[in-house]
């Protein structure tokens, strides 16, 4: 066994997996504040994708406007779906709003490559490919950057909850009744959640876009985004930055280490795996909180 | 109008307790089911083979699905993977020579078994977490399938069915495999029609309501789920088994993927969760829809001269099905079997608006 060739799929698999958090981030926030699970969060890092790559490349505007321009829309994107889609579902069952989300993600996933093809595009940000070498480790350093904007992110978001209005969410989150009770605005602090899970999703988008180009295989980071959703407890935004590590580094091994045994694919289902395990041996995750029904 | 009767009076237990209480359903029942027998005579072979057939099949995959989604109301998102399992398992055995008849309850019980194991897990969490699991178990059976060479012969092939026999009939011809799909969807519709009439009907409708209210009136939940999942994936498993042997006729791991899961997912949302007639409904829209919007879409750009980016038209079967599922969801959550039983309300007392029941 390689030893350097296993550090090395670490050190990668971490920052890769900061870059997959980031997607279920946004999931996190949404699931906080309104309960509900956001199915269409790959399909909206890829709508960001897609706006980024129509402003730099379509419209030719440079990088620094670009890129806040594509969050800013989506932040508005976001509240939209919110308040066109997901207000109208309020009691409806949860099978409802689950399957809602769903079909958001297959709208986008069809409008988009179909609007403007089905082509992978190339989204340069200014974020140099060429590789890294810290004593013998080779890292990626598209990645690292992608993990070291991923976990400024996170972090602004767990200091963001600390803030005036991250307490209106928190409240939001604890009790919607109670909350609204105190004159809190729960609609508005739903709305604000599912722009920033958007702007999340988008800045996700972007970085993945950059480095992979721009499709709807943005999309498939869905099944990433929920695996270290579900492990790191769905309401849990500390829990998002520990499990996104634990599934990015487990994912790099899989690919380098298992990979060459039962050839090549498991990439792919290393996310379902810990999907499946995490529901069956601690369904609400690392740190998520446990639910008790009483009748 | 036709159904000639303000209002629903009827003098014997037995009349109300039929499944189709009114004279006029049953004529219409018996027309359809007619025209149905009647189809190959009727209709040329591109009907027969290329909408019928597989509005059949799916139809019958739907139901499937639905006793589970609207019956039971767990959420599946992998039922492409359980209608896998029972195509591989089914044409296996009918390449080892074994009879259809059994390859395909075979299959049913592969499926049954698989799918109750991953169902299982439905015991511990319900809601997003059971998606979530339905979700995992799409992506790993799909991995278990194409990646063992065994089942799937290598990631790219594809398995040929060989011809077969259904009760002494070779399944070669066009009206001897779609009489089959009928014949298969009949008895699974007629089983949808009477299961509600079940105890098994009722208590899936009590744990879909509220399952730890269903525990406390004695409904064991365990149990009721778990059976709602095994039936469930036993249609599922036969249906897979039935569309690799009369419609694919060779089966590959791509042919059940997500995508099919997502498919079959829109057809029962738009046709009704928790409907028989829904699933005929929905499965014609989604699986035409798209045909037709294209079909349209071709001629607009063809008479305007347009030039329609071949991109567009190879993604629209997923915009429409994506924009039927939300549209649903949010004007007519119980779908167009809903909006056929508004109408069939209104109908039965027409021309009056209201009348004393």
């Amino acid at each position: 066994m390689d030893w350097m060739l296993i550090a090395e799929l670490a050190v990668n698999g971490v920052f890769v997996g900061l870059m997959y958090a980031l997607v279920s981030l946004g999931m996190v926030l949404i699931y906080k504040t309104s309960g509900i699970a956001n199915l269409a969060q790959g399909a909206i890092a890829m709508t960001g994708g897609y706006v980024a790559w129509v402003l730099l490349a379509g419209l030719g505007a440079p990088v620094w406007l670009a890129i806040p321009g594509a969050l800013v829309g989506m932040f508005g994107f976001g509240m939209l779906i919110e308040r066109v889609a997901l207000r109208r579902m309020i009691g409806q069952p949860v099978i409802m709003t689950i399957m809602l989300t769903l079909g958001i993600e297959i709208m986008l996933r069809g409008l988009l490559p179909g609007v403007f093809g089905a082509s992978v595009k190339r989204l340069d940000i200014g974020i140099p490919q060429a590789p890294l070498f810290v004593a013998d480790l080779l890292i990626n350093r598209a990645t690292l950057i992608g993990g070291g904007i991923s976990l400024v992110l996170i972090v602004a978001s767990l200091i963001f909850f600390n803030s005036r209005f991250g307490v209106v969410m928190r409240a939001v989150a604890d009790d919607q009744t109670a909350s609204w009770s105190v004159g809190i605005r729960v609609e508005r602090a739903i709305a604000v959640a599912w722009g920033l899970g958007a702007v999340a999703a988008t800045a996700a988008g972007i970085l993945w876009g950059s480095t992979q180009g721009v499709d709807w295989s943005l999309s498939l980071l869905l099944i990433k985004a929920l695996a270290i959703a579900i492990l790191g407890g769905l309401d849990s935004i500390g829990g998002v930055l520990i499990a996104g590590v634990i599934v990015g580094v487990a994912e790099s091994l899989a690919t380098g280490v298992v990979d060459p045994l039962v050839g090549g694919g498991t990439r792919d289902i290393v996310a379902a795996v810990i999907i499946l395990a995490t529901l069956l041996f601690k369904p609400h995750g690392l740190f998520g909180r446990e639910h008790i029904e009483r009748v | 109008m036709f159904y000639r009767r303000a209002g629903i009076r009827h003098t014997r237990y037995q009349d109300e307790r039929q499944l189709f209480p009114l004279a006029f359903d049953r004529g219409l029942i018996l027309t359809v089911l007619a025209v149905l027998l009647a189809a190959p005579i009727l209709f040329d072979r591109l009907w027969l083979t290329g909408y019928l057939l597989p509005w059949l099949i799916w139809t019958s995959a739907a139901l499937g699905l639905n006793l589970l989604m609207g019956w039971a109301g767990q959420i599946h998102l992998g039922y492409g993977a359980v209608m896998g399992i029972g195509a591989y398992t089914g044409v296996h055995l009918v390449r080892f020579g074994v009879p259809l008849e059994i390859a395909m309850i075979a299959g049913g019980i592969m499926s049954a078994g698989i799918g109750t194991v991953f169902g299982a897990a439905a015991l511990r969490m319900k809601g997003i977490y059971l998606a979530m699991a339905t979700l995992a178990m799409q992506f790993i059976v799909d991995f278990v399938i194409s990646h063992n060479a065994a089942i799937s012969g290598g990631t790219l092939a594809t398995l040929q069915v060989p011809s077969v026999r259904f009760l002494g009939v070779p399944l070669t011809s066009d009206w001897a495999t779609y009489y089959f799909a009928l014949f298969v969807c009949f008895v699974i519709t007629l089983f949808m029609l009477n299961v509600k009439r079940t105890s098994f009907g009722r208590a899936l409708a009590a744990l879909r309501e509220k399952d730890y209210a269903a525990q406390i009136l004695g409904v064991s939940t365990f149990r009721y789920k778990l059976m709602a999942f095994w039936v469930s994936s036993f249609i599922g498993g036969v249906v897979g088994t039935v569309l690799a042997v009369a419609y694919l006729r060779a089966v590959s791991p791509d042919q059940f993927h997500l995508e099919l899961s997502i498919q079959i997912l829109a057809m029962i949302i738009v046709g009704g969760l928790g409907s028989v007639l829904g699933p005929f409904f929905g499965t014609a829209l989604i699986l035409f829809a798209p045909i037709v919007l294209n079909n349209m879409l071709g001629s607009v750009a063809a008479t305007f001269g347009l030039d329609l980016p071949i991109d567009m038209r190879a993604h629209l079967p997923l915009l429409a099905y994506g924009l039927l599922v939300i549209g649903f969801l949010l004007y007519e959550p119980l779908g167009l079997a809903k909006l056929y039983a508004n109408f069939r309300n209104y109908m039965l007392v027409w021309p009056f608006r209201h009348a004393q029941r």
